[in-house]
Parts: structure tokens; sequence; C-alpha cells
């Protein structure tokens, strides 16, 4: 096998290993449900992993950075560096359909989509993450972690998560 | 034994960003100073994660400053090392908290700026200042809704929290001039399409200010003398406080880590 070739094995094994490590706010999605996972080099054996941050002032991902080095590693290959791209910048869009699902199983309504501005501004509807019940308000914009407000269901009465559109 | 000061070659991008991170880094710290001193639990968290947000921006903008700097400078180092006279916050960012009404007048202002500030340079010609820009603007949308739904609440309230309201928003004024001023440092940038031209802002900025104040009752302030200084390093006699407490530790003790 060339080299080339076996880079893009490794390539493809670290995708797997790093995509598969859980955000430590939100244990039930993997960094490759959220998207910040963004790309793997591998150049002779050396490998580098790129992650974007979602919030500019979230402290998981230096949590994050240091649980990819551990993976990568105890899986035997070595230790990878890991840099974070800034550009082009997360957005809840780029959550994929299973990281949406699982949120929502967890308890934690998803974001809302095409997370515009504009949407921050309009009328915010957020079915309950339980019930489903579009009968919900709103308790506090800004909640347990950055990235979630606290909702409220006003037909199961039950208090839930939101994650914030971004 | 204390840290030696880092000394910088601000060159006009350099200078650019430490603005940018002091005001963030300096606002945000204030914020900090919230944390469990809240009027109420979720207001508690709102400030901290408002603050938590700054700091980001702020690390953000601090490691590029250090990137383009290129001598070995470190985001910790521009935050730990540097004297009062080299901090180039706005004054703003460096009032006290004072009551929440004082502290809600601040973000308010600064919100209502940084939002269309950073929309703005979110097509600037540089690459990573557009993509910190992408995610600041967003988080400065929701400082703005928050802070802008308090001044409605509370000037809009009782006698006392409409008189508080009026007076946090009257001391707050004369600092709010400053967000708009720039130098020959920043034109040259304006020219390359890396930086933005703040002149155009303030028209939308007033447009915010005036419909929110309106909302909650409350009287817009005659334009008056704007208080200047912190881009060029003249602080009030708060900032030196801020870092004695921020700085303390790596003053003290050089390169601490734990």
């Amino acid at each position: 096998m060339n080299a080339a070739a076996s880079d893009e094995l490794l390539r493809e094994r670290v995708i797997g290993i790093a995509g598969a490590v859980a955000d430590p706010e939100i244990p039930v999605l993997t960094i490759a449900d959220l998207g910040v996972l963004r790309d793997v080099a591998v150049d002779g054996g050396r490998i580098e992993v790129s992650i974007t941050p979602t919030y500019s002032g979230c402290p998981a991902m230096n949590m994050i950075a240091l649980e990819i080095e551990v993976a990568v590693e105890a899986a035997g290959l070595g230790r990878p560096a890991v840099r974070t791209v800034l550009s082009p910048a997360w957005t809840t869009d780029w959550m994929s359909e299973t990281g949406r699902r699982k949120l929502k199983d967890y308890g934690i309504a998803p974001p809302a989509r095409a997370a515009g501005r504009r949407a921050l501004f309009g009328a915010e509807t957020v079915p309950c993450a339980r019930c489903n019940s579009a009968d919900t308000e709103k308790l506090a914009e800004f909640a347990s972690t950055s990235c979630k407000a606290l909702w409220r269901c006003k037909t199961c009465l039950e208090p839930f998560d939101y994650f914030k559109c971004h | 034994m204390t840290a030696r000061s880092l000394i910088i070659e601000e060159t006009p991008l350099v200078l650019y960003c430490l603005r940018r991170a002091d005001d963030a880094l300096i606002l945000g710290h204030r914020l900090s100073e919230w944390c469990g001193h809240g009027p109420t639990l979720e207001e508690d968290m709102a400030l901290s994660n408002m603050g938590l947000d700054l700091l980001g921006q702020a690390r953000s903008l601090y490691s590029y400053a250090a990137d383009v700097e290129g001598r070995g400078a470190t985001e910790d180092g521009y935050a730990y090392l540097r004297e009062e006279r080299q901090y180039r916050n706005l004054l703003l960012a460096e009032q006290p908290n004072g009551d929440f009404a004082q502290t809600i007048a601040r973000q308010f202002f600064y919100a209502a700026f940084a939002d269309l500030f950073w929309r703005a340079m979110t097509s600037s010609a540089d690459d990573t200042l557009a993509a910190i820009a992408c995610k600041s603007e967003k988080e400065m949308a929701y400082h703005l809704r928050h802070s802008a739904e308090w001044v409605i609440r509370l000037g809009d309230g009782t006698g006392e929290s409409h008189a508080r309201m009026q007076a946090a928003v009257a001391a707050m004024w004369s600092f709010t001039g400053e967000m708009f001023a720039m130098d020959d440092a920043e034109r040259e940038l304006i020219e390359q399409g890396k930086a933005i031209d703040l002149g155009p802002l303030r028209d939308g900025w007033r447009a915010t200010v005036s419909d929110v104040l309106r909302t909650a009752t409350l009287d817009m302030p005659a334009s008056s003398w704007m208080q200047q200084g912190g881009r060029a390093g003249r602080h009030g006699e708060y900032l030196g406080h801020i870092l004695a407490e921020l700085q303390h530790l790596q003053r003290s003790y050089p390169g601490a880590a734990w």
C-alpha cells in the first residue's frame, strides 16, 4: 500500500474516533452530530484534527480538544494535534438530523432552523421537548449553559431546555 | 518577584484587535463581578453567560493579535502583563456595576453598538476578523434583546425603578460617544476593507436607543460633551483597580499554572 493510501485509511479511522467524542455538556451528542469536528488531515502518519467552537466562550472546547487527543492516542495512533478553526463560523444549522433527534429524546428542544439573526427577534415558538405541545413560554434567555435557554410547557407543565439558534 | 510587562508593537491591525478584545475582556470582567450577586438566579446566570460570551470574544481577538504581532505574545500575556496605559478599552466598559440599572444601561448601550459593529464586520476583508464577527454578532444580538427588555421593564416599572433607570442612562451617556471615535490607524484599515467606518453606525445606534427608551417611558439624554481617552490608554480611576484584581496572581507568581 502506498503512503497516500495509508494516510487516507488512517484519516478515515481518526474521523470515526474523533467524531465519536461526546460533548461534555450534552453527553448524548457527539462532536460529529454537532458539526464541531471540521476536518482531519493526515500527512505521513502525522494527524491534525480541526474543530470549530460553537459559542465564543464555550468552556467545553478545551475539554473536547483534550478528549480527542486521549481517544486517538488510546487507539494506538499517537497524539494528534488539535487545531481550532474559526472560519466558516459554526451555526446550529450544522447539527445533523441524528443530532437533533438525539437532543429531543434527551429532553432538549432542538434549535429552530435557518438560524439567521432575524429568527432571534421574531416571535419564537418552541414545541415542548416532552409532549410536543406548542403552548410553551420562555422562562430565561440564558440558562444552564451558554447554548441553552429555559422554557416551560403550559400543557404538560414541565420545564425544558431549548438549544438556542445560533 | 514580579512579572515584567509586555512591550507591544502596535501596528494598526494589532491595535484594532486589542481595542475590541479589551472592550470585551473588561466588560466581561465587570459582568463576572455579579456572579453570585444577581437579583434573581436567572439574572445571575444571564449576567454570567453574557460575561462568558465576552470573554470568549476577547480570547479569539487576543489570539489573533498574537498571531499578527508574531513576537510570541499569547492571549494570557495581553490580559495579564499589560499596564493600565496599554489597555485600549472604551471608558464605558470599565464603569462600575453600580446598581442593577447601571449595569443594564452600560450593557444596553454597548450591545446596541456591538450588535451593529459585528454585523458590519462579518464582511471584513480580513478572514479571521470576519469569522470572529460571525460568532459575536449573534451573541451580541442576544445581549441587546436581554438588556433592552430590562431597560423597558425597569423604566416602565415602579416609580423607584423608573427613577433609577433614568439616572443610570444619564450616568452612562457621556461614555457612549467614544464608541464611534476613529483615528488614523483605524482609517488605514478601513481603506483596506478590514475595518468598518463607524460613522454610519451612529444613526442606527441612536434609533435603537431612542426606540427602547421611548417604550421604557424614559427620556433620551440631551447631547452633551462626550468623555474619551480609553482607546489611547487614558483611563478613569476604575481600570487600575480591575487590573489589580485581574493580574495580581500572574504578577506575583509569574507563569503560575494549575
